[in-house]
């Protein structure tokens, strides 16, 4: 039983074609890697998928219901499915923990006390304990990132999408947040995740699949993807990307 | 933090630092003579200027009397009041109204359609009329009307053409603030599963608000000045007491009186603001 179906999804901006008949079918505890050059529609596919983006075309299915009818409520949606940016998008006026106790006093109702208490836990299981009371600028960008993480577990999402979250950190601080992902893909967190980092990719996914003008042109197993790609242009993408 | 850190305690400045700061030293009491020095020069060639203009004295003897001054004091400063009151309860009263007015230009429900037509229209209208035309239609034309249950006093009716006036120019200050909020902010706080309306008022709003005090302070400002304009329809206020003090007395001091009494709030408010403003970008730096 899945738990998200794409099918035949398309998106244009204008007279761009960003997403072209894509199809997708993730299991719970599935991990899917979106690699692809930049403009290959992996952000796109990612903020459809939680209804930032209107699609053009094609459906979504979430946990069994269509949810690219227009009459349902996307708050529905998105209370389950949680989602960090490229660039953190931390809310600057408030502290790290109030960041993390929003959405769960706003939208899931819990008590302060209660979603005071979840923060702090999983602040200090990522190790910003510490940082719980500052304002997110007076952080690294990885501290920031892993704050965003955390904003997004709090209200126990069932899916995480991770829009290149690494993408605009510095390499020595890359590894403290793929450490951060890898313990929550390692405690059976479902994941999409649009990235970079080959090498995390082939550890972490159970599946990857390859986008190249809107289109998932290959997708598998990370040792078929990287091991034996089919397409020429998956061969061409990782010959560059790999070096 | 992880690893070694550098500290800051143990050090001996080099000889090649302590020279530098020797001529720094030198170079800085340099700067500072030079400061002094233009600044009486050109502030004494002012008042010099002003002191050997051909009607100086005449000036002075009209402006400048301290024992008119010291005269007219309790006057003007008792109708000051009503000022004071005046701004007190009309800045409030325009934040609120600004404020409304701005977010509901914001909504995109269809129900609030007609809300939305009547901000556009309402900041369209009070923006382009000059103030005092608000003052004297509100004073003269709403006891017109022969409303029952409105007041029929001026301070009131004026009142309300200040916050009507200075809403619709608030209204446009903090909508520029909430445009200026990037839109990934809202983008996160959906994907959190906010409604639009709390985005606004827990995610967007307070920063936009915080982005626009200094404008609104320039506003508020202006409006603690503005509160003269009442004088038009024969409120007693510290511009009308010091024009009466002076047609009585054939003497103008009372109007710097006045004056002195609009700077006292006017000055002290806007360093407040800067504070302010400085104090809530340092904690929000964490700093």
């Amino acid at each position: 039983m899945s738990l998200l179906r794409v099918e035949g999804l398309r998106k244009a901006y204008g007279d761009r074609l960003v997403l072209d008949d894509v199809a997708l079918d993730i299991a719970a505890h599935d991990v899917v890697c979106l690699i692809g050059a930049s403009g290959s529609g992996k952000s796109t596919l990612l903020r459809c998928l939680n209804l930032l983006e209107p699609v053009d075309d094609g459906s979504i299915w979430w946990d069994g219901a269509e949810i690219t009818d227009p009459r349902i409520d996307p708050r529905a949606v998105r209370r389950e499915i949680g989602m960090v940016f490229q660039a953190y998008n931390l809310f600057p006026h408030l502290t790290v923990l109030e960041n993390c106790t929003l959405a769960q006093t706003l939208v899931h109702r819990v008590s302060k006390a209660a979603a005071r208490d979840r923060a702090r836990e999983l602040l200090a299981r990522f190790g910003l304990a510490a940082h719980a009371d500052a304002h997110p600028d007076s952080l690294s960008g990885g501290q920031q990132q892993r704050v965003a993480l955390v904003r997004a577990l709090c209200t126990s999402p069932r899916l995480l999408l991770l829009d290149e979250i690494t993408a605009a950190l510095d390499p020595e601080l890359v590894g403290e947040v793929l450490e951060s992902v890898r313990a929550e893909a390692a405690a059976g967190m479902t994941m999409i995740l649009a990235t970079h980092e080959m090498a995390f990719a082939r550890e972490v996914a159970t599946t990857v699949c390859f986008l190249d003008g809107g289109r998932i042109l290959e997708q598998g197993p990370p040792e078929r993807i990287f091991g034996a790609p089919e397409q020429e242009r998956t061969r061409q993408f990782l010959a560059r990307v790999l070096g | 933090m992880t690893g070694p850190t550098a500290t800051a305690a143990g050090w001996t400045p080099s000889e090649r630092q302590l020279e530098r700061q020797a001529v720094a030293a030198r170079v800085r009491r340099r700067q500072r003579a030079t400061a002094a020095l233009i600044t009486l020069v050109v502030f004494g060639g002012l008042a010099l200027g002003a002191v050997s203009s051909p009607g100086w004295d005449r000036f002075a003897d009209t402006f400048l009397d301290t024992g008119h001054m010291r005269a007219a004091f309790p006057e003007v400063r008792d109708a000051f009041w009503t000022n004071v009151k005046m701004f007190l309860i009309a800045e409030p009263l325009i934040l609120l109204l600004g404020g409304l007015v701005a977010v509901t230009r914001s909504t995109v429900s269809p129900w609030l359609t007609p809300a939305r037509i009547l901000a556009v229209v309402y900041t369209d209208l009070f923006r382009g009329v000059p103030t005092i035309l608000v003052v004297m239609v509100c004073a003269f034309g709403i006891p017109a009307m022969q409303l029952t249950g409105v007041t029929n006093s001026l301070f009131w009716l004026t009142l309300v053409a200040l916050v009507l006036s200075y809403g619709a120019y608030v209204a446009e200050v903090i909508r520029a603030g909430i445009e200026s909020v990037h839109p990934t902010q809202l983008a996160s706080a959906q994907a959190l599963a906010l409604s639009r309306g709390q985005a606004m008022r827990h995610v967007v709003l307070p920063q936009a608000l915080r982005r626009v005090v200094p404008p609104l302070m320039n506003d508020f400002v202006s409006l603690q000045k503005d509160t003269a304009l009442i004088s038009a329809v024969g409120v007693m206020e510290a511009l009308r007491a010091a024009s009466d003090y002076g047609n009585y007395n054939f003497d103008y001091s009372a109007y710097l009186v006045a004056a002195a009494f609009f700077l006292v709030v006017t000055v002290p408010l806007a360093r407040l603001t800067d504070w302010l403003a400085a104090r809530a970008a340092r904690r929000e730096r964490g700093r």
